[in-house]
């Protein structure tokens, strides 16, 4: 058999920012057993607006009060998406939940008080996380150089 | 932020309350058999009117970070002022979603050690693996299913080992290291098979190498052998363990112990001995602390009395709690905002690095959904 690998020195177009192996779909190998069954395909349906879109507004919303379902999301975000949409004085109630272990979803129900809406305080949400980031990146590494200049002095 | 937009709809929220209640906020309860106080209330409409809206000015001024130990494998940090759900957010992100390359395929010619070809597979995958920090993270990228493996997501290594008499070995020796060639296999008998550019990204010592030459990964008698050859793909550890960045990422919260009233001689004594070393300190009571009334200290001069020295330390095993000389004397705690993270790294990056990734990871996450929400149809 020998080595079974060819090595090619071209593809530069994948980046890291796309999904690891293990969240990628299965490989077209199993061809055969997505013939067999055609209603398979029926369940997909829903997410059929957008490519790639992982959030979607689930059945029942009205603009103050919604729920929104992620999908290959869990605690992570979950919880601190939970916590920073509390924050917002315009919502009223917001949590989440993973509604059964052995689906990777994660549901996040946000109810405003009038005169904002649920998608909006979603987004700010989203937003003041990013901004959140920011500030903990930049606090980290001045206290990252603050520690290397003082042992640097110790040490001198 | 909101406050100002309408007026009318949303109530003045003022009220600042007293430092104090604040500590008093911001203390889990430690008692002798329960914790109490243990969820944030710091949310808009919790206090009537105190504003605890979302700040980032506020956040910037309150957020600290303070570093403890910062070697490349291990770092120990505090960070202060954030809510629990986001310090556990960076912590799940460390171990699950931060990629590192592990041995995915092993392609297994010859095994007639004693050990099976797939425990031996198990035994290799997890051994973790270093190299060129620029190759790692920014030359591999992520293996696509189905595909054929190239040089920019797959790494090749090769394990052959044959064990042999040593014909040389001294006559009385009973060490099968001595007596045989290869008798144990070691994670640095693994040899890297630099393929196309990883010539140029992970030579000398930026090759890839196991990051603990000396974990032993199986054994050997004279004509068994080892043949077998490795791809290594990038992963995450919610897939696998094997592909987690790190041996730990942890914090626990900051420990608070106050004494409110003093403790003095052979009880300071057995009251420093309720705790890990270095967390109580014995102090003479001076002679301005004994003259003031109400202290405690009148009349004790020159007596020990127990000082914190550093609660950092203390492992909150309650000890003290459980003698009824200390019962009512000392009260112990946690800062709820005050988190102090162990990272502890496997190799492939610096422990310190590891953090700012989750951080710009979590930050990448909230981007990406934020572009969908703005696209969602309402």
């Amino acid at each position: 058999m020998g080595k079974i690998t060819k090595f090619g020195d071209e593809g530069e177009e994948v980046t890291m920012k796309e999904t690891p192996t293990s969240h990628q779909p299965e490989a077209q190998d199993d061809v055969s057993m997505a013939d067999a069954g055609e209603e398979g395909e029926e369940g997909d349906e829903e997410y059929e607006e957008g490519e790639g879109t992982k959030v979607r507004l689930l059945p029942g919303s009205t603009p103050t009060a919604a729920s929104f379902e992620f999908l290959d999301e869990n605690h992570t975000l979950g919880n601190a998406l939970r916590y920073v949409i509390m924050k917002n004085p315009d919502v009223e109630f917001c949590a989440y939940a993973i509604p059964h272990p052995s689906e990777a979803k994660m549901n996040v129900r946000i109810q405003t008080y009038e005169g904002t809406t649920a998608v909006e305080a979603l987004r700010k949400g989203l937003r003041d996380i990013q901004d959140l980031c920011d500030v903990v990146s930049d606090k980290f590494l001045e206290a990252r150089k603050d520690f290397t200049d003082k042992k640097a002095a110790a040490s001198a | 932020m909101g406050s100002s937009k309408k007026q009318t709809a949303v109530p003045v929220r003022t009220k600042v309350p007293s430092p104090e209640e604040v500590e008093k906020r911001n203390t889990v309860h430690i008692n002798a058999e329960t914790v109490t106080n243990v969820t944030s209330t710091d949310f808009p409409g919790f206090y009537p009117g105190e504003d605890h809206s979302w700040d980032i000015e506020k956040f910037r001024e309150s957020v600290r970070v303070v570093f403890h130990q910062n070697d490349p494998y291990e770092a120990q940090f505090s960070l202060i002022g954030v809510d629990a759900s986001i310090a556990n957010a960076f912590r799940r992100i460390m171990i699950a979603d931060i990629p590192t390359l592990a041995i995915e395929d092993i392609f297994m010619w010859n095994n007639t050690s004693v050990i099976q070809d797939e425990v031996l597979g198990h035994r290799l995958g997890l051994i973790p693996f270093t190299g060129g920090k620029e190759g790692l993270h920014n030359f591999l990228k992520w293996y696509k299913k189905g595909e054929t493996p190239c040089d920019y997501n797959t790494v090749e290594l090769e394990l052959k080992v044959k064990c042999e008499n040593n014909e040389s070995a001294p006559a009385d020796s009973k060490d099968p290291k001595e007596l045989y060639h290869n008798a144990h296999v070691y994670a640095k008998d693994i040899k890297f098979v630099p393929k196309g550019r990883q010539a140029k990204y992970f030579s000398g010592e930026n090759a890839i190498r196991p990051t603990n030459p000396d974990i032993l990964v199986a054994k050997m008698r004279p004509g068994q052998e080892i043949d077998l050859t490795m791809h290594m793909h990038k992963g995450v550890g919610s897939d696998h363990a094997k592909f987690s960045p790190v041996a730990t990422a942890s914090y626990r919260l900051m420990p608070t112990i106050t004494i409110l009233e003093p403790i003095l001689g052979r009880d300071a004594e057995k009251f420093q001995k309720c705790f890990p070393e270095g967390v109580i300190g014995l102090e003479k009571v001076t002679k301005e602390e004994a003259k003031k009334k109400g202290s405690g200290y009148e009349g004790h001069e020159g007596e020990l009395k127990a000082v914190v020295l550093d609660a950092m330390r203390d492992t909150v095993s309650r000890e003290c709690l459980r003698h009824d000389e200390f019962k009512d004397k000392v009260k112990l705690g946690r800062r709820r905002d005050h988190f102090i993270y162990l990272v502890e790294s496997t190799g492939q990056w610096e422990s310190d690095a590891i953090f700012l990734e989750s951080i710009a990871h979590l930050k990448e996450k909230a981007k990406r959904f934020e572009k969908q929400v703005v696209n969602m149809v309402q």
